[in-house]
């Protein structure tokens, strides 16, 4: 499988690193043509309004949603989930992608003093994931189409619709690599970016 | 929260400095600052009272900012806020942990409060920033507890020349490490002056267990891309932006040039009319007592 890791800013390395030792093809995104033959593209964690101007100034925000429309797959971690949300509480002009239905409300679980870790139970994993939030956002509402895969206390933190998957905690810190087993087994499978 | 969950731990704090690589950290003074850098991709702010080139300039005692003034930066922007305790002052440290502060830097730019010792960083859930000049200094800031580290270069010059230096010699630090037989690691660890479980970290993973990245006398966005090509995670920009004619668009061509720090077409397209880039201080010409790189050990 190929997979894009953009690399814009943030923990693009560690994603990289995880889906090299499941086995796939990895390529770093920074510009559009960078997508050319990939099936999914993870978006990672970092600053999302830093994430938000790289991506327009280069053109990458139009052709990621060319690469989804196409039929390739997407995954946005913490920052990246805020990017391919439809709606950030608060932030009407922050730029997204607008793609999954689920509406997120940036730093909710508060500044960094308040970043914690906790044990999940990921739906189709047999042990609890360890996983790290940091300035998590919170996905506050999803649409019709949204499948939770984890909740924390009552909020999903590992949703997906279709080609689409959000995680708010950050699955390439925890040295475990079911999420990212679980994103190219259950979300890039479905990718028909032959087309692409 | 009813579920059991962990606060402050070195992963959360460690992870939350990788959000910020391939970034740029910005010094601001004010509110108004704060959002021009966040404006212009800023991963994050550093408030502090003056710039480096101004303490530079003006002398005195440097401290810790005012509360009230990092408060209202941290009111104006969404990206994190980061500030400054003077080397050893753990007081400043508890100050800037309770209000909230999402970063502290343990930085020679002010004015050291205690000669000997550091802050130790484990006592904090708040994550640390600590400045190196060598490998050895690097490991005994992180053995402290540090989450992130930068080189110190020398700030408020607007001469990278000793931000390379310093890179240079961590980097190369780290390959030698590398190189080494496993037998040779302990002479290695007394002779950097640094902790063995460290040394034997950079030995078996080529790095060091936490960001690095640049600082002091970054001005331009080829010095941004070079610094990152030497190997460096991402960069603090201290006086270069606001010392500079125009800072907002200094600022995006500087976040643009750490991500595409190695496509020199977009390099040259970002470099150019920046306007006028801060008068630079060229080192040799500084008296010793006033190097602020030889603060801290």
């Amino acid at each position: 499988m190929k997979i894009g890791v953009l690399a814009l800013q943030g923990a693009f390395r560690e994603h990289k690193q995880a889906f090299l030792r499941l086995g796939a093809e990895v390529t770093e995104v920074r510009l559009p043509s960078h997508l050319k033959g990939l099936q999914g593209v993870i978006i990672p964690g970092g600053e999302s309004t830093t994430m938000a101007k790289l991506m327009s100034a280069y053109g990458l925000d139009t052709a990621l949603g060319d690469f989804y429309a196409a039929g390739g797959a997407l995954w946005g971690t913490c920052a990246g989930a805020i990017a391919v949300s439809v709606e950030i509480v608060g932030y009407p002009e922050q730029p997204r992608l607008n793609l999954l239905d689920i509406s997120v409300e940036r730093n909710a679980y508060g500044r960094q003093v308040a970043s914690f870790e906790a044990d999940l139970q990921i739906e189709g994993l047999k042990r609890p994931f360890h996983a790290i939030f940091i300035r998590a956002p919170r996905i506050a509402r999803i649409g019709p189409g949204i499948r939770v895969i984890s909740r924390f206390a009552a909020d999903p933190v590992m949703v997906t619709q279709g080609r689409l998957m959000a995680t708010v905690f950050h699955p390439e810190l925890s040295g475990d690599d079911r999420v990212h087993r679980y994103f190219l087994e259950k979300v890039v499978s479905k990718s028909l970016t032959q087309r692409f | 929260m009813s579920e059991q969950t962990i606060i402050g731990s070195l992963r959360v704090k460690t992870g939350f400095a990788e959000m910020f690589k391939g970034g740029v950290i910005m010094d601001v003074v004010n509110a108004e600052q704060a959002r021009i850098a966040e404006d212009a991709g800023a991963t994050a702010v550093m408030a502090l009272e003056r710039v480096p080139a101004d303490i530079r300039a003006q002398g005195g005692v440097s401290r810790m900012s005012d509360p009230d003034m990092i408060e209202k930066i941290m009111a104006a922007v969404s990206i994190p806020v980061m500030a400054k305790v003077r080397i050893g002052h753990f007081v400043e440290a508890q100050i800037l942990q309770a209000l909230g502060v999402d970063f502290v830097d343990e930085s020679e730019v002010l004015t050291p409060a205690d000669e000997n010792f550091h802050v130790d960083k484990h006592a904090f859930t708040v994550p640390f920033v600590c400045g190196a000049r060598e490998l050895g200094e690097a490991l005994r800031r992180i053995g402290e507890g540090a989450s992130m580290i930068r080189t110190k270069g020398e700030a408020g010059t607007g001469n990278v020349v000793e931000a390379v230096r310093h890179a240079r010699s961590v980097l190369g630090g780290i390959r030698a490490l590398q190189a080494m037989s496993r037998d040779e690691l302990m002479t290695a660890a007394r002779d950097l002056k640094a902790p063995y479980e460290l040394v034997l970290y950079v030995h078996e993973n080529g790095k060091l267990p936490v960001v690095n990245f640049a600082a002091g006398g970054v001005a331009t966005p080829a010095d941004a891309a070079m610094m990152m090509q030497l190997g460096l995670d991402g960069v603090f920009v201290g006086s270069g932006i606001f010392k500079s004619g125009d800072p907002s668009k200094r600022a995006q061509a500087i976040v643009k040039a750490v991500t595409h720090y190695d496509n020199p077409d977009i390099l040259a397209e970002v470099s150019r009319n920046l306007g006028e880039p801060m008068v630079g201080i060229n080192i040799d010409t500084l008296p010793e007592e006033e190097l602020l790189a030889t603060r801290g050990w």
